[in-house]
């Protein structure tokens, strides 16, 4: 089984490089683009094969380490 | 005095702690390997500065589950004095030793560069030979020194006197101008600039040096 974890800061916290990646796009010429936010993407291949303990474990991870909870929000989602 | 700097892969600011230790504390510090999961007994622990582990996923993020830093909790916890400078501040909040993070700065360039730091409080053992309101010079080299808690975490900072270095000139983004932070019961204390680079006028100046002598004071 895949996990796909998204890791991105929460609202109300800053997020300068998204700031610089919405300024460049508008040099560019894409316009419309009115804020970005940037985050982590991650892909972990699990040994587990329940859908449930595999969401437990990856939780877990995401608490104690892929993500640092004062700043970021993460999601998580599970691939046969 | 018996005192210990713990040392990362990529930690490249120990031997500078090191020196600064011995020079002013007149002791050697135990150079402690981050992959040691015993500690000897030790009255003060310096997380030195550096690049732990590359700064991969965030910085101080690896570092801080090094197999070390959970006696190293554990002894900040039972009142063990414990400083960490730039990457090792970064590594206490990481650590859940002190409350924040630190982010990229506002400007996302690296800042080096001496700055001026006004000693919030001196009821510390890390800070007992400045005076309260006093300025200082000490040096940042940093990429990620941006310090940020949210609002109720930053009232509680506040509110409990845990500032121990506010930034006259915010260098990069820190809520609060916060350069650096105690935590509550003030045994730890962690900051972006760097006291040890401080210990002589040959090196730009000896404003760093008192803090060490604080701790001479108070071990």
């Amino acid at each position: 089984m895949k996990a796909r974890v998204h890791v991105t800061l929460k609202s109300g916290v800053l997020d300068p490089q998204g700031r610089a990646i919405q300024h460049t796009l508008g040099s560019l010429g894409f316009g419309g683009v009115s804020d970005v936010r940037q985050g982590k993407y991650l892909e972990l291949d699990l040994a587990e094969t329940d859908r449930e303990a595999a969401e437990r474990s990856v939780k877990d991870m995401c608490e104690k380490l892929l993500a640092n909870t004062v700043i970021e929000n993460y999601s998580i989602d599970l691939v046969e | 005095m018996k005192p210990a700097v713990i040392v990362f892969p990529a930690s490249n600011c120990d031997r500078d702690a090191a020196v600064a230790i011995e020079k002013i504390c007149g002791v050697k510090p135990l150079m402690v390997w981050h992959g040691d999961s015993t500690l000897p007994d030790v009255d003060l622990i310096v997380i030195p500065g550096g690049f732990s582990f590359g700064d991969y996923l965030r910085c101080g993020a690896m570092a801080a589950r090094s197999p070390v830093m959970r006696e190293v909790v554990d002894r900040a916890n039972k009142g063990t004095p414990v400083l960490g400078i730039c990457n090792g501040f970064q590594v206490l909040t990481e650590a859940g030793l002190l409350p924040g993070a630190l982010m990229m700065n506002a400007h996302l360039k690296f800042v080096c560069k001496d700055v001026a730091l006004k000693v919030e409080s001196n009821q510390s053992m890390f800070t007992s030979r400045y005076q309260a309101g006093e300025v200082v010079t000490y040096t940042v080299a940093h990429h990620e020194g941006n310090y940020f808690a949210d609002d109720a975490t930053l009232g509680e900072i506040e509110q409990n006197g845990q500032v121990a270095f506010r930034y006259l000139d915010n260098p990069n983004g820190a809520r609060n101008d916060i350069a650096g932070i105690f935590n509550r019961e003030r045994n730890v204390l962690g900051l972006m600039p760097h006291p040890e680079r401080m210990i002589e006028p040959d090196l730009g100046g000896a404003d760093g040096a008192r803090m060490f002598e604080s701790l001479v004071a108070s071990l």
